[in-house]
C-alpha cells in the first residue's frame, strides 16, 4: 500500500510541476491543485499507514492498544486542505479578474509593469 | 506572561474585527493606529521581559510541549516582533496620506492588521506546522493587499506573487511532512533534540534543503528572487513599504530559525550552500538595481541584495556573524521601509516613479531630500549610520574565519549600492524637474505632515541606531548567543520533558 501511494504521490508531483510550466494560466492553477493534493497524501503516507486500528483508548486503559493509527497527520492534512481551499478560491477569482483585464489565458502575454524585461 | 506573549497576535486580529464594524475611513484609520500602537507596546514589553528573565514560553491550551502548540519568545523573536510593531505603526500613519478611499472601503486596514497578525505569529510560534499556518495567514492577506485596486499591472503582479508563494508553501508543507515522518514531532524544540539524535543524516539534509528552497523563495534568495521585482512595485505604495520591510524578512527569520535550531548536523554542507547563495544574491540584486530606472524597482532589487548580507551572517555561522546578521536585519527593516515610504511620498508629490519624470525635489521639498539621504546613505553603509556598523560586523566576522571572498563581494556590493542611491539622489532630488510632467494637487499641510512624520521618525531611528551602535550590537549578540546555544531554547520549551 505504501509503495502504491508513493508512486501515486510521485505521479501527482510530476504532473503538478508539468502543469505549472504550461503557458496557460488555468493549467497553472490545476498544477497548484495537484501539488497540494500530492503534499497532503505525502503527509498521510509518511505518518505511517495503519489499517483498522483507530487510536481509541479502551475504558480503564491509559493508552491505546498498539499498533494504532497516528491521528496527527490527518489533523495536519485537514488544516492544509482548509487553507488550500481558501487560497485556491482566491487564486481562481484572481485569474478570472486577470483574464478579464488582460484578455488572455497565455502567461507569455502578461506584459508586466512598465519597463519590465 | 501568558497573555502578553499572545498579545502581538491577539491585538491586531481584535483591532481588525473592530475595524470591520465601521465603514468610515477615519474611524478605521484610528482603530488601525490603535492596533499598531498596541502591537508595538506589547512587543516592547515582551522584549523587556525576555531580556530580563530569559526565554518565555506559553503552551496553548495548557497542553504540555511537545504535544500542544508552544509560543516561544527568545531575544531574536522579540526583536523581530518589535520591528514589526514599529513598521506597522509607521505604515498605518503613512497610509492616511496615500491610500485612496475605495481601497479603504474594500478593507485595507483590516487586511493590514491581519497581515501583522500573521507576521507576529510567525515570529513567536515554536511549532513548525503552526509556522506554516501563520505563513498562510500572512500570505492570504498579502495576496489581497497586492491586488487591492484591481489595476491591470497589479493583477499581473499579484498572479506571479500568488503562484510563486503557493509553490513555496507546498514545498514547505512537503518538508514538514517528511520531517514528521523522520522524527514524529512538530515542536521545534523537540525537533531539535530528535534531529540531533537522528542517524538518517542524508534524509535530514534533503529536508534541510527543501526548507532552504521554501524559505529561500519567501526571502527572495538567489536564484529564487525573480518574483520580487515583478510584484512588489505594483502594490499600493504604503503596502509595498510594509512588504519590503517585513515579508522577506519573515523568510530570513525562518531560515535563521531552522538553520540554527534544527539543521545543524551538516553545517559544512548546508551552510556552505547558503554562503554561496548569499554571495550571488548580493551581486545579482545590486546589478539588477543598477540597470533599472524606476524608483521602486531599484529599491526592490536592493531588497534582494540586502537579503544576501543577512544570509551571509547566517551562513558564516559564528556568534559574531549571527550577531551581525541580526544587527543587519534591525537596520535593514527600518531603512528599507523608510526608502519605500519616501518613494511613496515622491509619487504623491509628482505622480510618477519613473526617474526621468521626477526631479527638483531638493529645491521644492528640502526636508524630504535630507530625510532621503539618511536611509540611502545608511543602506550604502556610510559611517556613522546604522548600515556601516552592520556591514562592518559582518565583514569582520567573515575575515575572522578566513572567508575573504565573501567579504570582497560584500564590499563591492556596498559600493554599487552607493552608486544606485546617488543615481536616485541625482535624478529625483538634484536635477531640474522636466517640463512635460503633470502636476498633482491636493497636497495640504496636513497630508504633508502625515507623510513626513513616519519618514522622519524612521530616519531618526536610523541615526539613533548608528550613534548608539554599542547597546544595539550588545542586544544582537545576546540574541545570537541564544540562537547558537540551542540547549537553552530546548529546556525552556520542554522543561524537564526529554
Amino acid at each position: 500500500m505504501t509503495i502504491l501511494l508513493a508512486i501515486l504521490i510521485g505521479g501527482l508531483y510530476a504532473s503538478g510541476l508539468y502543469m505549472l510550466m504550461r503557458r496557460s494560466i488555468v493549467k497553472l492553477i490545476m498544477g497548484l491543485v495537484l501539488l497540494s493534493h500530492a503534499t497532503n497524501l505525502l503527509i498521510f503516507t509518511v505518518g505511517g499507514l495503519t489499517r483498522g486500528a483507530p487510536p481509541l483508548i479502551e475504558v480503564g486503559a491509559t493508552e491505546p492498544a498498539t499498533p494504532f493509527a497516528d491521528p496527527l497527520p490527518q489533523a495536519l492534512i485537514l488544516t492544509a486542505i482548509v487553507i488550500g481551499f481558501g487560497v485556491l478560491a482566491y487564486a481562481v477569482v484572481l485569474i478570472e479578474q486577470t483574464h478579464r483585464s488582460v484578455g488572455t489565458d497565455d502567461s507569455n502575454n502578461l506584459r508586466g509593469i512598465e519597463g519590465d524585461l | 506572561m501568558g497573555l502578553l506573549l499572545l498579545a502581538p497576535v491577539l491585538i491586531p486580529v481584535f483591532a481588525a474585527a473592530v475595524a470591520l464594524l465601521w465603514r468610515n475611513y477615519r474611524v478605521q484609520w484610528w482603530i488601525a493606529l490603535a492596533g499598531a500602537t498596541g502591537l508595538l507596546l506589547s512587543a516592547i514589553a515582551i522584549l523587556v521581559t525576555v531580556s530580563r528573565d530569559g526565554i518565555q514560553v506559553v503552551q496553548l491550551g495548557n497542553w504540555p510541549a511537545p504535544f500542544g502548540i508552544s509560543f516561544v519568545a527568545d531575544l531574536f523573536s522579540a526583536i523581530m516582533a518589535v520591528l514589526g510593531g514599529i513598521i506597522a505603526l509607521a505604515v498605518v500613519i503613512f497610509s492616511r496620506a496615500v491610500v485612496d478611499r475605495p481601497r479603504v472601503r474594500y478593507g485595507y486596514y483590516p487586511l493590514l492588521l491581519i497581515l501583522m497578525m500573521g507576521i507576529s505569529g510567525s515570529f513567536l510560534t515554536g511549532d513548525i506546522f503552526n509556522l506554516y499556518v501563520w505563513f498562510e495567514v500572512m500570505l492570504m492577506s498579502s495576496f489581497v493587499l497586492v491586488a487591492l485596486g484591481n489595476e491591470r499591472a497589479q493583477l499581473e503582479g499579484a498572479l506571479k506573487y500568488v503562484t510563486i508563494n503557493l509553490i513555496s508553501s507546498t514545498i514547505f508543507l512537503t518538508a514538514i511532512g517528511i520531517l514528521y515522518g523522520i522524527t514524529g514531532t512538530l515542536n521545534m524544540a523537540h525537533l531539535s533534540v530528535q534531529l540531533a539524535e537522528s542517524d538518517q543524516t542524508a534524509l535530514v539534509t534533503v529536508v534541510a534543503v527543501l526548507f532552504m528552497i521554501a524559505f529561500g523563495i519567501k526571502a527572495a534568495l538567489f536564484p529564487l528572487f525573480f518574483w520580487l521585482p515583478a510584484s512588489y512595485p505594483v502594490a499600493p505604495n504604503a503596502i509595498t513599504a510594509l512588504f519590503a520591510g517585513l515579508l522577506t524578512k519573515v523568510g530570513v527569520y525562518a531560515l535563521i530559525r531552522v538553520f540554527t535550531l534544527l539543521f545543524t548536523q551538516d553545517v559544512g554542507y548546508t551552510h556552505t550552500i547558503l554562503l554561496i547563495l548569499a554571495g550571488f544574491t548580493m551581486l545579482t540584486g545590486v546589478l539588477g538595481a543598477a540597470s533599472q530606472n524606476e524608483f521602486r524597482r531599484i529599491l526592490s532589487f536592493h531588497i534582494i541584495s540586502q537579503i544576501g548580507y543577512m544570509v551571509m551572517g547566517l551562513a558564516l555561522f559564528t556568534p559574531l556573524a549571527l550577531a551581525g546578521a541580526i544587527f543587519y536585519i534591525i537596520h535593514h527593516i527600518i531603512v528599507k521601509t523608510n526608502l519605500f515610504l519616501i518613494s511613496g511620498a515622491v509619487h504623491r508629490l509628482q505622480g510618477s516613479y519613473q526617474l526621468d519624470q521626477l526631479g527638483g525635489l531638493y529645491r521644492s521639498r528640502f526636508a524630504l531630500a535630507v530625510l532621503f539621504l539618511i536611509p540611502a546613505m545608511s543602506l550604502a553603509g556610510l559611517p556613522p549610520l546604522s548600515g556601516f556598523w552592520a556591514k562592518f560586523v559582518l565583514i569582520r566576522a567573515s575575515l575572522e574565519i578566513d572567508r575573504p571572498a565573501i567579504a570582497v563581494v560584500a564590499l563591492v556590493v556596498s559600493l554599487l549600492t552607493l552608486f544606485s542611491m546617488t543615481k536616485i539622489w541625482a535624478e529625483v532630488f538634484w536635477k531640474k524637474r522636466p517640463q512635460t510632467t503633470v502636476e498633482t494637487t491636493g497636497i495640504t499641510t496636513r497630508i504633508w505632515r502625515q507623510m513626513l512624520v513616519p519618514i522622519a521618525s524612521l530616519a531618526s531611528l536610523t541615526v539613533l541606531i548608528g550613534l548608539l551602535a554599542e547597546p544595539v550590537f550588545a542586544l544582537s549578540s545576546d540574541a545570537a548567543e541564544q540562537l547558537l546555544s540551542t540547549q537553552e531554547y530546548v529546556s525552556a520549551v520542554l522543561g524537564g520533558v526529554r
